[in-house]
């Protein structure tokens, strides 16, 4: 099947990714995947108030996604919206598998992630990016966590849906994955499709997720080889 | 007098700065234009280890009751925990705010839209000019790096079509009704009455007061902004405006270069 812009139905559209953007923060990195941005940063463990919010037994994780109000066509509204509050919490419930959390009781983790750019993808491109601002805060983690969404258009199962793509697709279903563990720690689905098709189409997402994989490594072996930390 | 501040003035007394900088010197400036394709226009700017990004997006709303034939112009700003441990999620607070209203004022009182020319319906419909500024990084000196990115966004804007419902969200080749009086904040910090242009994050936090002047490409004011608390002379605020007006023309020149 052609698609519309011309790949594979098993193929990503470009990736860059990058680590240790930003000065201030303890890790961060920015993904983008085709036209999707979204950058991240990540502070911690560091200390959680209020202190009726600490664990005894360990830390918290925090996540916040924020679209930029010039990311998508009609400006975005700023403040949370019930879409974005829900996003925040399947991130959050993506990357606590990989993290050790029982390691640092009462303190708190926090992830910061804000999408510059909208074109589909977005909370995948979130999680690539927050797995890596993690990973660049020095925060031991299981493993990477990677995530992208497939699907299915013109009948056909696709890797990796544009915004186009999106608008006509019968099947749209983000995971997050630790290939590595061989584990899911995210699965929406939205749209109508056989059960055969759905397992096509997670294969087809894990496939993706593999590819990824090499991308964060590599990212994350761009800054820290070059400070003597490999 | 705390101990960053006796050490950034030990400094100041040889006529320069913790980083080498002369006191009338500002960081590296860096401008992209359009690093977002999806928004109408945006930049996004470096000064320094400071990254701000603006996006301009363009709708069709009601003018105001005062001013029936004129386009709206909105400036807003929100302060992800991204860009500074400081910074906390919620509602933008003052800092936010205040800055939001600095860049706002400088594009309003310049005059550099023609804010005539984006009506679409006298007293019905207008274009709404909506201005959102992104801090990615804050390592001092937001207002400065805010009013470029937003006078560099707005230069490059193209504007999207109106069907006479609904706007459509394509790129045409038609420009914002621009004037090229582009409006340049520069920013002072005031330290024992010296003035330190573009302070980094260590000389804010030192600092007495602030003060943020825009002119124009005609050498005019068009908005003046004193912040934080210290006090100053009438020859600090000479000084001050004369640096403006000479710092304001090289960065305006730096703008026009990077469109």
């Amino acid at each position: 099947m052609e698609r519309s812009d011309g790949r594979k139905n098993d193929e990503l559209r470009p990736v860059k990714m990058k680590v240790g953007i930003l000065k201030h923060a303890d890790g961060s990195a920015m993904v983008s995947i085709g036209k999707t941005i979204a950058v991240a940063a990540a502070y911690g463990p560091r200390e959680l108030n209020p202190r009726h919010m600490q664990e005894s037994d360990r830390a918290i994780l925090q996540c916040n996604y924020t679209m930029a109000p010039f990311s998508t066509n009609e400006r975005v509204r700023p403040g949370p919206s019930r879409r974005s509050v829900e996003i925040s919490k399947v991130t959050r419930e993506a990357l606590e598998p990989a993290l050790f959390l029982k390691d640092f009781p009462r303190t708190t983790i926090d992830v910061y992630i804000v999408i510059l750019q909208a074109n589909a993808g977005t909370r995948t491109a979130g999680i690539n990016a927050a797995s890596l601002a993690l990973a660049d805060a020095g925060i031991q983690m299981r493993d990477l966590v990677t995530s992208i969404a497939a699907g299915k258009v013109n009948g056909h199962c696709a890797l990796d849906l544009t915004g186009e793509e999106e608008e006509v697709t019968e099947c749209d279903l983000p995971i997050a994955y630790m290939p590595r563990e061989n584990k899911f720690t995210l699965m929406q689905m939205d749209g109508h499709i056989t059960k055969d098709d759905m397992k096509h189409v997670i294969k087809l997402a894990v496939k993706g997720c593999e590819t990824l994989y090499e991308h964060q490594k590599k990212a994350l072996l761009e800054k820290w080889s070059k400070e003597g930390f490999e | 007098m705390n101990f960053q501040k006796k050490y950034i003035m030990s400094h100041i007394s040889k006529g320069m700065r913790l980083d080498g900088r002369k006191i009338d010197e500002h960081r590296k400036i860096h401008i992209e234009i359009n690093p977002i394709e999806q928004a109408e226009g945006s930049a996004k700017v470096k000064i320094g280890d400071t990254v701000v990004i603006v996006g301009v997006k363009m709708g069709v709303g009601e003018p105001f009751p005062d001013r029936l034939n004129e386009g709206v112009l909105m400036v807003n700003t929100e302060f992800s925990p991204l860009a500074s441990p400081e910074f906390e999620l919620g509602p933008p607070r003052e800092k936010a705010i205040e800055l939001a209203r600095i860049v706002d004022r400088g594009i309003r009182e310049s005059k550099c839209i023609d804010n005539e020319k984006l009506c679409i319906t006298e007293g019905e419909k207008v274009w709404m000019v909506m201005i959102d500024v992104q801090p990615i990084s804050h390592d001092g000196n937001l207002i400065d790096a805010a009013g470029i990115a937003a006078i560099a966004a707005l230069m490059s804007a193209r504007m999207p079509k109106f069907d006479g419902n609904k706007v459509v969200y394509e790129k045409t080749d038609q420009k914002l009704p621009m004037t090229h009086d582009m409006p340049v904040p520069v920013t002072c910090a005031i330290m024992e009455g010296k003035l330190l242009v573009d302070p980094d994050l260590e000389e804010e936090e030192a600092m007495e007061g602030r003060l943020t002047i825009t002119t124009t490409a005609d050498g005019k004011i068009c908005a003046v902004q004193k912040g934080s608390v210290g006090s100053f002379a009438m020859e600090t605020i000479e000084e001050a405006i004369e640096l403006s007006i000479k710092k304001g023309k090289e960065i305006r020149e730096l703008i026009k270069k990077s469109l």
